[in-house]
């Protein structure tokens, strides 16, 4: 077994370990409601987390659109999920809305891939952020309505629809999508993620995969050995996104009502999940799980910290990312290592 | 009538976008990073403004100057803390991502010190305005100081960048680094000289801002920076005048789009317009073609 395949294998074991105990200690009543209410999020914000890493660090470019993509994802599904509540059955129509969700978001993703990704670097963070504002102010000054006649669309108001007696308004403006069956459950999502990190990890470890990290690297030297940048990197911006608008199906199949503001799907929530991807370490899937999941839960355990997370995040943010990446603290770090491990670091200097 | 009215404010929020975009394209252009805690510069300018003024009561003048002084300390500590360890980082995304970092911890302690709700500004210009076709057409007050500042800050940085040792230190310095170091540039003093006058410039749009629109909260300055990096960009990244002249039309679009379009979707159209000038003129209006060397 090569070292990548046994570092793999444990990823879903801890992740399969993790859900045992919480399904255990939940079944023992050991968990009162309100942590029981955070595990749903705290796992789609993971799954999340795994999808800005694979555009983050396998990619190597930053997206702060990514809340955008699960806007896409909840309200496509959401909108699936209500026009078939009375006709399929929950778990079918969980998959279906999820198969939907995911393909939508996926195709949204690539359509906005094909500008975006002609960018780079900063411009490409504040396009991506600018797609996912104008996803965002779209859903929010949308309306939406079903009845015997067909389809109704309005940008003005509700009353504008039209709709016979027998309509259905499906998006309300900035009252979003209400009534969304609750299809979701922890273990439904435990599967999801580890689907997520399956995709994640095959993709780094396949051939597609090392021709992607090659174009992050260096660009220039990519092209010259015939890999098609333009195609390698919508491939890893699709791929990411359609994880991310996985994510947003667990979220809106979570609570019954979502809308479209900027505290679940701004700007705001990408920054958020950044941050779980870089304590994670950028371009470490792993780590982004974990990342997720302890800064997901630790400021709700801890009542008191609450005030504070977003100000340590902040501060942890910006030393991580100076001690990781200032060439002056690599230099310091190396240094350090070879006063400690004489041997390691000679080896790997002549690796 | 409406649509002066419209142009007018227009204008006037232009003029407020130009004078952030000023300190955005001085930064990209010279230190060639996106500051993105630019717009929270503008946030604190406000609180320093808002708490002199209800502390000690006094004439909005001062509150002015101490904001000016203390964002230019910020600014010019930031980047000697947390922006230049990493100038020289093997990936583009880590100033990126800790300019980020710095813009959360401005909001953040903003939050922590002065509370989720906003307050009310008083504005820094006791002046009424004008009425004009025998008052059918009302100027207020901050839009004409608005207009009249941002013109004064275009105007006198032009011989300042052109006619001055440090001037002509930073064109160097945005076109090589390197060989600006080689011809005696203190490179890090240049970089740290854009940030103090761009975050001087973020404090000054910040009290005009606050006076436009006197709702004051710790993410007051986020979307008006955001939308200031669209202007640079559209007027033409590192471009001076193209910092202007792309803060007044972005000004006039929102404006007219809020007004004849929709308020929801005036952000979406702003962004939209960035959209497009990335794809079809990434140079921007005023920008200058750099060819990516190997």
């Amino acid at each position: 077994m090569t070292k990548e395949k046994k570092r793999t294998l444990t990823t879903y074991a801890i992740v399969i370990a993790a859900w045992a105990v919480i399904e255990i200690l939940m079944r023992a009543g050991l968990l009162s409601s309100h942590l029981q209410g955070l595990l749903v999020p705290m796992v789609y914000y993971a799954i999340t987390a795994v999808a800005l890493n694979i555009c983050v660090g396998i990619l190597g470019e930053l997206s702060l659109g990514h809340a955008g993509f699960m806007c896409v994802g909840a309200f496509s599904s959401a909108l699936f999920s209500l026009l078939t509540a009375d006709v399929l059955p929950g778990g079918l129509r969980f998959f279906l809305a999820l198969v939907i969700g995911t393909a939508v978001t996926a195709l949204i993703g690539f359509l906005i891939g094909i500008p975006v990704l002609r960018l780079n670097g900063d411009y490409l963070a504040i396009v991506t952020l600018a797609f996912g504002e104008i996803i965002k102010n779209l859903l929010n000054a949308i309306y939406f309505g079903v009845d015997s006649a067909g389809v109704h669309v309005s940008m003005q108001n509700q009353m504008a629809l039209g709709l016979q007696p027998d309509g259905q308004t499906l998006i309300n403006g900035a009252m979003g999508v209400t009534g969304i069956p609750h299809d979701s459950n922890f273990t439904l999502s435990v599967v999801l993620l580890l689907l997520a990190l399956f995709i994640a990890q095959n993709l780094i470890h396949s051939k597609q995969g090392r021709a992607i990290m090659s174009i992050r690297d260096n660009r220039i030297a990519a092209q010259s050995i015939g890999i098609n940048v333009v195609r390698y990197k919508m491939m890893a911006f699709t791929i990411s996104a359609a994880i991310a608008g996985m994510a947003g199906v667990l979220f809106s199949h979570n609570i019954s009502t979502i809308q479209a503001t900027s505290q679940y799907f701004g700007y705001n929530v990408s920054i958020l999940i950044l941050v779980y991807v870089v304590l994670g370490g950028i371009g470490n899937i792993r780590g982004s799980v974990i990342a997720a999941c302890i800064l997901y839960l630790l400021p709700e355990l801890l009542r008191g910290l609450n005030k504070y997370r977003m100000l340590i995040y902040s501060i942890v943010l910006i030393v991580v990312m100076i001690v990781n990446w200032a060439p002056a603290a690599i230099e310091k770090r190396e240094k350090l290592a070879a006063k400690f491990h004489p041997a390691k670091s000679a080896e790997k200097k002549e690796a | 009538m409406s649509f002066l009215t419209a142009l007018v404010s227009g204008l006037s929020l232009g003029s407020i976008y130009a004078i952030i975009a000023l300190g955005y394209t001085m930064v990209y252009g010279i230190a060639k990073m996106l500051n993105f805690a630019h717009g929270d510069f503008i946030m604190v300018g406000c609180y320093i403004i808002f708490t002199v003024a209800s502390t000690w009561g006094s004439s909005p003048v001062l509150g002015v100057i101490a904001a000016i002084i203390l964002c230019t300390l910020l600014g010019v500590a930031t980047e000697r803390v947390a922006y230049r360890p990493l100038r020289h980082a093997a990936s583009p995304l880590a100033v990126l991502i800790t300019a980020i970092g710095v813009s959360y911890l401005l909001e953040n302690l903003a939050l922590l010190i002065f509370g989720a709700d906003a307050k009310a500004f008083t504005s820094v210009i006791p002046w009424n305005g004008i009425s004009l076709f025998g008052g059918q057409l009302h100027i207020q007050g901050v839009t004409i100081v608005t207009i009249a500042v941002s013109i004064v800050v275009l105007i006198a940085l032009q011989p300042f960048i052109h006619r001055t040792r440090s001037g002509q230190a930073m064109l160097a310095a945005s076109q090589d680094q390197g060989a600006a170091t080689l011809m005696g540039i203190d490179v890090n003093r240049t970089i740290s000289l854009t940030f103090a006058i761009g975050s001087g410039l973020a404090a000054v749009a910040g009290a005009l801002l606050c006076s436009a629109y006197p709702s004051l909260s710790p993410y007051t300055g986020a979307m008006p920076g955001i939308k200031a990096f669209v202007a640079a960009v559209l007027g033409g990244i590192g471009s001076i005048p193209g910092a202007m002249i792309g803060g007044l039309v972005l000004g006039i679009i929102e404006i007219l789009a809020k007004t004849y379009i929709s308020s929801q979707l005036s952000d979406a159209i702003v962004f939209g317009i960035l959209i497009v000038v990335l794809l079809f003129k990434p140079t921007g209006l005023l920008g200058k073609v750099v060819q990516e060397k190997v």
